[in-house]
């Protein structure tokens, strides 16, 4: 006990530190995976064939491998394969590398979410807009937008919660995220040997921040009540 | 002058033909409805006139102008489609309000974004708005909506909804006003109400297209009666005449079997 109460600000300083991390690439991954979503959702859904067919093929190569794998291939692949350096070296450039699976996996999720939000907001609402004289634009915000953002709150918060999850996966990167910084304790680092609770205890982390998001998308969720769809 | 005259509309949906030669006329204040059973293309011709769809041949001109007419691509422009739809109006049959608006809100939204283009929309801004809603509000009014207007859609029964949406249609002021089977979604003791404000709407000279399996009040309510089954115009002309006294074999069977099912 005596030992754990020393530990404990140690370790608890230097989780914080990988959290910020893991929190970083969790915004990051937001902000760009968010827009380009909607960039592929619209582009599965053009009338353009060959366009919708080849979106709706990356999609399913993107969702169809394991993020790691992924992870693994845009970092590995332009050094090892094609003797480039893309991602500079040290923590800069495992982030960016990170970063950048991180947005094309979950932008293909989002996407799949996004058109099922799309589709299913029925025909009528656009003839009605249509027949009022409305544009295209126009029925997209003012109709039909608020009823996507409705029916896609409840499948986007469970994405997102598996988005704060799954940034551990960048371990395998070495990124200095919260699981690495819980791991370098097992082996040994300041002054603290095999000790495997600090990796444990990261779970708490993720826990407290997807606790925060359940109360958040609630509030959403609660706020977008107001009409039935 | 015809205020609408429909020529030689032809419609297929790729080896279908839905609508086939389909003529007629109307005159300002009149109200025409079109009876035949399902699939005989009453929608799809109100569709045609709403540009939802686009005819494979024929004419719709509309006070003398020609909005729509095959043989030239001129009359086809997507940017002019929107501004020839405002001179028509409809009213589907399962409403279609947008339910994240109050009464009101569904009936200003339309009007709203039009008035954003007029030129003098940034001098007058708040005199535009405040005109907008002082007219839905008279429309709703009118609709017997004048405790609604604050309701969203899914507090309203279907018959309310029903008028909102009609509501809705006039505050755009269309030269016609085309109904799509308006009461075949409502419970039978919800389509008096809006029946009523259709009614009201004819003592208004308002003209009127009306597709509607009611057919004792497409006699009452209409100047002109027009029988489609098939795709084809069978039979179109006096209200009473069609209905009690009709001609044509197919009439007399559609109708016929009509009056079988309200007996039973």
């Amino acid at each position: 006990m005596q030992l754990f109460l020393e530990q404990f600000p140690i370790v608890v300083r230097s989780l914080n530190v990988g959290f910020m991390q893991t929190l970083k690439l969790f915004c990051v991954t937001l902000i760009g995976a968010l827009p380009l979503g909607l960039v592929i959702a619209f582009g599965s859904m053009s009338k353009v064939k060959p366009l919708s067919i080849f979106t709706r093929i990356i999609v399913w190569i993107v969702r169809g491998s394991p993020l790691m794998i992924q992870l693994l291939i845009i970092f590995y692949f332009p050094g090892i394969v094609l003797h480039k350096t893309v991602w500079g070296g040290g923590e800069a450039g495992r982030f960016a590398a990170a970063s950048t699976a991180f947005i094309i996996n979950y932008a293909c999720y989002f996407s799949e979410i996004y058109r099922g939000g799309i589709q299913s907001v029925p025909v009528g609402q656009e003839e009605a807009g249509l027949v009022l004289g409305m544009t295209k634009p126009q029925i997209f915000f003012h109709v039909k937008l608020s009823q996507v953002i409705k029916r896609i709150v409840p499948p986007m918060s469970n994405e997102i919660i598996t988005l704060v999850k799954d940034t551990s996966l960048a371990r395998i990167i070495a990124l200095q995220e919260i699981i690495w910084a819980g791991q370098a304790f097992m082996k040994s680092s300041q002054g603290i040997s095999g000790a495997i609770w600090p990796l444990f205890f990261t779970g708490v982390y993720y826990l407290a921040c997807n606790g925060l998001l359940t109360l958040l998308f609630g509030w959403v969720e609660r706020k977008l009540g107001y009409y039935k769809v | 002058m015809s205020i609408l005259e429909v020529q030689n509309i032809q419609k297929s949906f790729g080896s279908i033909e839905v609508l086939r030669d389909i003529s007629f006329s109307m005159k300002k204040g009149q109200v025409v409805s079109i009876i035949g059973s399902s699939g005989s293309g009453k929608t799809t011709l109100l569709r045609c006139l709403n540009f939802l769809e686009r005819p494979d041949g024929g004419r719709i001109v509309v006070n003398g102008e020609t909005l729509f007419d095959a043989a030239d691509p001129a009359t086809q422009r997507e940017r002019e489609v929107r501004r020839k739809r405002l001179r028509f109006g409809l009213v589907f049959q399962s409403f279609n309000l947008f339910p994240q608006y109050t009464a009101l809100k569904n009936v200003m939204l339309a009007c709203e974004l039009l008035a954003r283009e007029r030129p003098d929309y940034r001098a007058n801004r708040r005199a535009i708005q405040a005109q907008i809603e002082a007219e839905a509000r008279t429309l709703l009014d009118k609709v017997g909506l004048a405790n609604r207007m604050q309701n969203y859609p899914w507090q309203l029964s279907g018959g309310q909804q029903q008028r909102v949406a009609i509501a809705r249609a006039l505050a755009l002021k269309p030269d016609i006003l085309c109904f799509d089977e308006p009461t075949s979604a409502l419970d039978p003791e919800l389509t008096g109400e809006v029946l009523r404000v259709i009614r009201s709407l004819k003592s208004d000279d308002r003209t009127m297209i009306i597709v509607t399996h009611e057919m004792a009040f497409a006699r009452d309510v209409s100047d002109h009666i027009i029988f489609m089954d098939g795709g084809v115009i069978v039979e179109q002309g006096n209200p009473y005449n069609i209905i009690n006294n009709p001609r044509e074999e197919r009439t007399i069977q559609f109708l016929s079997r009509y009056q079988t099912q309200q007996e039973s």
